[in-house]
């Protein structure tokens, strides 16, 4: 190689300018990795390497000490004694803490203060907390935790929804105040409506069963500060809750992470516990403490989806649309409040789904359960309260004799252009594709006529019965407390033209980080790998909010945006004065920068900026403009726009066992302008998939005494290769746009394919309902396993 | 029979390893990532669940070759690694198929089959190891060679398609390195019974592995109270989960008689070792239904490791495979010291948690008659999930006609009882009529006086019933024709299911 050649080479191995225009003068290769490109994920390489680093990877300090938090026996008891001292004594124990070894607060809660890091006096459920063992192996402190004489006194529980309903009527509450939404006058409107209709469904909790389980490590700092390392979509609030329960001010904890081995919503307010107790025992013993759970303690210790009851009211027409619907939405919380407050409002927003209601009531009420606290997942209520509203059409199809989609589009809001439908909550829906994107899909999937063959199927087929449905998702985007959708960012760009970025979202597999990244390459115009992706802490970007609500990339991709542009504003700047050229004759291009005549590399520009004094960082923020929320009367804007989907699934079940298999699945799946189409459609699959797992197979299961029994893949059974039909036809909606000014017009991705996977629920409703012959609705609760899709085929034939 | 102790020898990612000091029932995924530091190896569940663990072995063939596997480090013990090579996602392609490797990582990367990226090792290893060893044909057996890994983001489709894409790709070139790798693994396995102890849960804790079956009957005779293992399926679980102590230990996974698969006069043979893998290869042909069965039993790496033997010994009231092959009327042979004794298989599960099993005794081999030509039989397991779940109900017919009329009925079920049992009220039933709907009728009837099954987290016991007796009829109407198809068999089967 040539001499000249290689010092010509920028110092970050950066092309020659000549290399940069490939070929011809003027054939520009763009950059690698610019927005709506099909990026592969960062991580991509390290992942199937086995080098990407997760928190229990990164090597143990020495004299690292392993905690484990001794759980609780009893779903609801008081405790009258503990006696820990065989616990202390047992071999290889270093230290053991309770509840009055904590110098500040005994809470990890995220909003309510009624969550204990170490149970006190009471137990609520099966797994709560009650001290910690801190010994030289993880083997040592569960031998010795086994060794703790715990005096219960036990008291009634209350596990399912029935004995959540006595029990609250018992203490006179519930365990947050009930909340209700309006819209019209319902009470009339299911009067004069020509039919009215009322049922019930019951939808099941889900474990979110990353397949990393909660951890954190603590490593005790100088002044009694701490460094912690924890598995966490929400930083900032592990940092907050490790300070509250220390006594010490936010400033002396600091909270990082690279990665996450899958979050789901599980690891947002549940890992300020295990982090809770690595740093009390860190700061303890001045020794590094992990406490890293095993799958069973995890499923057992930790929240999980909410189960909800649905009773719904509903008054209609002979053509099938809505006059009118009330909803009651009972909700289970487990024993503590957490995240249910908003969860539970979510429910409540997605009570229409993608429907105008009329008129509509939809109360909701939180019962306490003497369960595990459950908490954020993935679609975070919302997918429940959908669940009701497409049950009711289900249900106005079959009281009407009109086609389950015919019913859908009847009731659909308003496209755009078209007069806005008003929401429950008093927001108008202006951004209404649903109905544009049913249509090609109608099409796309061939509804109609496979409509017709499984109808021919059904009368040929005696004990096989195949179902379909097609069903669409209107999911709001932000977070309906509005102070949480802000966002920050840092950007670093080195003398080398290499650049360091930092947000305060975290990475759970969700491809968040490969999107901004892809955001400051293109504000830069430099490819892809001169932006280093950094770890999430808590020491770059403070208070920012959970990587939670679908925000990531619209919140951080525009913090990003916003520093990145600082940075190149002052580029321009002296640019312009040293040149002597216009601004408007600066231009970043394909990893150069055009300032008038000249063509300089981006390093190159960069270097010299440095030399005259420029400041080459900068942090940015962003706060979601537009958005308000008055919860007291239950009306506003709570949501900067809305994304949409819709999906078409279908189903053969077997009437003699209730064993069932999904055999085709069409989505159509709008994400505005995609910041990266690779990125998302494997949101949208792995969302359809994980939605179908919570609807079908995915059970939870408590005994009598209120242990959960299914806190184990060999007991709980999430969806595997087998279950994803061979026939999955998947497109982003190529229409897109978000009308709201998002980030490069893309629209959130995370959450609300997860809902598409409600048309293989509603497929299966209609297997059965071909089973008995049309002649009765089922009985349907959800997860549909086996056994309950028996049971309802049992009860349409008997019933016909 | 005394044997020295010795050091624990086996390669790693190529390299030779001595270890000792380490208890045995330290796992391999504990051994890889505490004391190599090689973290691309994950746990996910700790039970062999999950596959976030997987790695692949090599070990001798017995006839000059190497055979591969893959299995779940969370519950292998490390001593049983002794004269096997492991690779790691970190060391994938060492002993050969290294173009695969690359060509898996590419593909996976270009199709975005990672997104958490903490499942995507375990699927890297399970589908290089499915095409190193040819198993990896279409993408049918794509999905069945990954039953045993789970992905919680991306929905399995790019996982797939990247295995698809290297299964198109072409099979290894020859592994011309094998010879000498099974010379070198048996170099380090040594010779005679491995013995290895070292300080544990429980104190000084011990390791036996024999080779031959004699030797195995003299280790055993000498320690009676020893907990046999074989692929560590059942009894890993019992320290990761159970946390139990193994004082001492006695590993079959060495013992080459206990391998061996052979026919004779229409009957199959399978040594108590034979993985379920190689059970399906031996028993698939009997039935479509029994190699169905199998594809569904556990996970693949489950099915690399758990035996046929261990299977029926532990003496689980579900266990899939006892009620098929209590079903075809097979007998086990039994060995303590130098006394065999042959029994009917169905006579060992005496109620739950009790075999018929003397201390010291173990579990040879399983006689399983082929079927004949005035046989019919069917076998159908019901779970809430298609791959690698613990059956509901498992259930398994043969029906012996004379004519028209049923000679002899051998009705046998998983998860309706503490053991393994045959529904003798419901036999009685269809003996001596034609396998028509009213006898099915009579049969059903009867069945509820046979059991009596629990409720617990995988179905009620009214369901269990329901559904028994629904795949009775379902048995009598596929055999009369009028039903072709399971939701659980090929979509193709679907769609000819109406066609009757």
């Amino acid at each position: 190689m040539d001499e000249t050649r290689i010092q010509d080479r920028g110092p970050a191995g950066e092309p020659t300018i000549a290399e940069l225009h490939e070929g011809a003068p003027g054939d520009k290769r763009p950059i690698r990795g610019g927005v709506r490109q099909r990026h592969a994920h960062d991580s991509g390489f390290k992942h199937v390497t086995g080098s990407a680093r997760y928190t229990d990877d990164e090597p143990d300090l020495p004299g690292t000490l392993q905690v484990y938090l001794a759980p609780s026996e009893r779903a609801h008891a008081r405790i009258r004694a503990m006696d820990l001292s065989a616990v202390r004594a047992a071999p290889g124990v270093v230290l053991v803490l309770t509840a009055e070894d904590i110098p500040g607060q005994n809470d990890y809660s995220p909003v309510f203060g009624d969550d204990p890091i170490f149970a006190e006096g009471h137990v609520f459920f099966v797994g709560q907390p009650l001290f910690a063992v801190a010994a030289e192996t993880i083997d040592a402190a569960r031998r010795a935790a086994r060794l703790a004489k715990i005096d219960y006194e036990d008291l009634p529980a209350a596990i399912g929804f029935d004995a959540a309903l006595n029990f609250a009527d018992e203490v006179g509450k519930d365990l947050l105040p009930p909340h209700t939404m309006r819209l019209g006058d319902v009470d009339a409107a299911l009067e004069t409506a020509s039919r009215t209709v009322s049922g019930r469904i019951e939808v099941g909790g889900q474990d979110h069963f990353y397949l990393e389980g909660q951890i954190a490590v603590a490593h005790p700092l100088e002044d009694g500060d701490v460094f912690v390392r924890s598995s966490t979509q929400h930083p900032s609030e592990v940092q907050h809750n490790v300070a509250k329960m220390l006594g010490v001010p936010d400033h002396a904890v600091t909270v990082e992470l690279r990665r996450m081995g899958g979050g789901f919503g599980g690891k947002e307010s549940q890992p300020a516990l295990f982090a809770a107790a690595a740093a009390l025992v860190a700061v303890k013993t001045g020794r590094p403490a992990k406490c890293r759970l095993d799958r069973d303690d995890d499923m057992i210790m930790t929240g999980k989806r909410h189960e909800v009851r649905i009773d719904y009211r509903a008054g209609f027409d002979a053509a099938g649309r809505l006059q009118g619907v009330a909803f009651d939405q009972f909700v289970r919380c487990g024993y503590s409040s957490d995240l249910s407050a908003a969860i539970a409002d979510r429910a409540m927003f997605h009570a229409d789904n993608a429907y105008d209601l009329k008129a509509a009531c939809i109360h909701s009420r939180r019962l306490q359960t003497h369960t595990v606290s459950n908490t954020a997942f993935r679609g975070f209520g919302g997918p429940q309260g959908m669940v009701g509203i497409e049950r009711l059409m289900d249900r106005i199809a079959f009281e009407t004799g009109l086609d389950p989609l015919d019913v859908r589009k009847a009731n659909l809001y308003a496209g755009i252009g078209g007069e806005p439908g008003v929401t429950p909550y008093g927001m108008k829906v202006e951004d209404s594709v649903a109905g544009e994107i049913i249509e090609v899909l109608e099409v796309s999937s061939d509804y109609r006529a496979r409509r017709e063959a499984v109808k021919a199927f059904n009368v040929r087929s005696p004990i096989l019965k195949k179902g379909l449905a097609l069903t669409p998702v209107k999911f709001g985007i932000s977070f309906t407390t509005s102070h949480l959708n802000q966002a920050g960012a840092l950007v670093h760009v080195y003398k080398d033209g290499s650049v360091h970025l930092n947000h305060g979202g975290t990475e759970m597999g969700q491809g968040l980080f490969v999107k901004v990244a892809q955001v400051v390459a293109e504000e830069f115009q430099i490819d892809i790998d001169k932006v280093k992706i950094t770890a999430t802490t808590t020491a770059k970007v403070p208070n920012t909010s959970a990587t939670a609500a679908s925000s990531g990339s619209d919140l951080n991709g525009m913090a990003a945006q916003a520093a990145a542009r600082t940075i190149k504003t002052r580029l321009i700047d002296y640019a312009a004065e040293r040149y002597h050229v216009p601004k408007d004759q600066i231009v970043f291009e394909a990893n150069r920068v055009r300032i008038g005549n000249e063509e300089k590399r981006f390093s190159d520009l960069v270097g010299e900026a440095y030399l005259a004094r420029v400041s080459l960082s900068s942090t940015g923020f962003y706060a979601t403009p537009d958005i308000h929320y008055d919860r007291e009367s239950a009306s506003g804007k709570p949501f900067y726009y809305f994304a949409y989907g819709a999906a078409c699934s279908e189903v053969v079940i077997d009437t003699l066992t209730g064993e069932y298999k999904l055999t085709r699945v069409d989505i159509l799946h709008d994400v505005g302008k995609s910041l990266n189409p690779a990125i998302d459609l494997g949101q949208i699959e792995g969302g359809f998939i994980q939605g179908f797992g919570w609807l079908t197979m995915e059970e939870l299961w408590w005994d009598d005494k209120g242990r959960l029994k299914t806190h184990a893949p060999s007991t709980y059974k999430i969806p595997t290769a087998n279950d994803r039909p061979d026939d999955m036809r998947i497109a982003i909606w190529d229409k897109g746009e978000n009308r709201a000014e998002t980030i490069y017009r893309s629209k959130a991705v995370g959450e609300p394919p997860f809902m598409l996977a409600i048309s293989a629920f509603s497929a299966l409703t209609d297997a059965v309902i071909a089973a008995g012959e049309g002649r009765a609705f089922p009985h349907l609760d959800a997860p549909a396993t086996p056994e309950r899709v028996l049971r309802a085929v049992e009860e349409v034939r008997a019933r016909s | 029979m005394t044997s020295e102790a010795r050091p624990i020898r086996f390669l790693l990612n190529g390299s030779e390893r001595s270890v000792s000091g380490v208890s045995p029932t330290t796992t391999v995924l504990q051994y890889l990532r505490e004391s190599e530091r090689l973290t691309g190896t994950k746990e996910g569940c700790a039970e062999g669940d999950c596959g976030a663990c997987t790695v692949m072995l090599a070990e001798p063939d017995g006839v000059g070759g190497i055979e591969r596997r893959a299995v779940n480090a969370c519950i292998q013990f490390l001593p049983a690694m002794n004269g096997r090579a492991i690779e790691t996602v970190e060391g994938l392609g060492t002993h050969g198929g290294a173009e695969g490797a690359e060509r898996l990582r590419q593909e996976m990367v270009e199709r975005h089959a990672s997104q958490c990226g903490f499942c995507t090792p375990g699927f890297v290893v399970q589908l290089f190891s499915g095409w190193m060893t040819g198993a990896m044909k279409d993408r049918q057996s794509v999905k069945d060679l990954v039953s045993g890994n789970l992905c919680r983001c991306t929905g399995y489709g790019p996982i797939i398609d990247a295995g698809e894409a290297l299964a198109a790709s072409g099979a290894p070139s020859g592994q011309t390195g094998d010879a000498a790798l099974a010379k070198t693994l048996s170099d380090l396995e040594g010779s005679g019974v491995f013995s290895y102890s070292a300080p544990g849960t429980a104190g000084e804790m011990r390791w036996f592995a024999p080779t031959n079956v004699d030797d195995l009957a003299d280790t055993y005779a000498a320690h009676p109270e020893a907990v046999l293992v074989a692929g560590a399926t059942d009894v890993g679980l019992w320290v990761t989960k159970q946390h139990r102590d193994l004082p001492i230990l006695i590993d079959v996974s060495k013992v080459r008689d206990l391998t061996m698969v052979e026919e004779r006069l229409g009957k199959v043979y399978l040594g108590a070792g034979v993985t379920h893998r190689k059970a399906r290869e031996a028993l698939g042909d009997i039935h479509p239904d029994l190699s169905e069965m199998l594809r569904r039993f556990a996970g693949y790496q489950i099915r690399n490791a758990g035996t046929v033997g261990g299977n029926i010994a532990n003496g689980s009231p579900i266990g899939d495979l006892p009620p098929c092959l209590i079903a075809l009327g097979a007998r086990l042979f039994l060995r303590k010291g130098d006394d065999v004794r042959l029994i009917d298989l169905e006579n060992f599960f005496i109620d739950y948690g009790k075999q018929d099993r003397a201390k010291g005794e173990f579990v040879v081999a399983v006689e399983v008659p082929r079927l004949e030509d005035d046989q019919r039989f069917f076998a159908h397991k019901i779970s809430k999930r298609f791959d690698s779940d613990i059956s509901a109900v498992m259930a398994a017919f043969r029906l012996t006609f004379d004519g028209d009329v049923v000679r002899e009925a051998r009705l046998a079920f998983g998860g309706m009882a503490g053991v393994p049992k045959r529904s003798k009220a419901a036999e009685a039933a269809l003996v001596g009529r034609p396998f028509d709907a009213s006898a099915v009728a009579d049969a059903q009837v009867a069945m509820e006086s046979d059991f009596s099954p629990l409720t617990d987290m995988r179905a009620t016991s009214a369901y269990r019933l329901t559904s028994a007796k629904n795949l009775l009829k379902r048995f009598q109407l596929e055999s009369s024709g009028s039903v072709t198809g399971r939701t659980a068999g090929p979509d193709a089967a679907l769609d000819l299911a109406g066609a009757i």
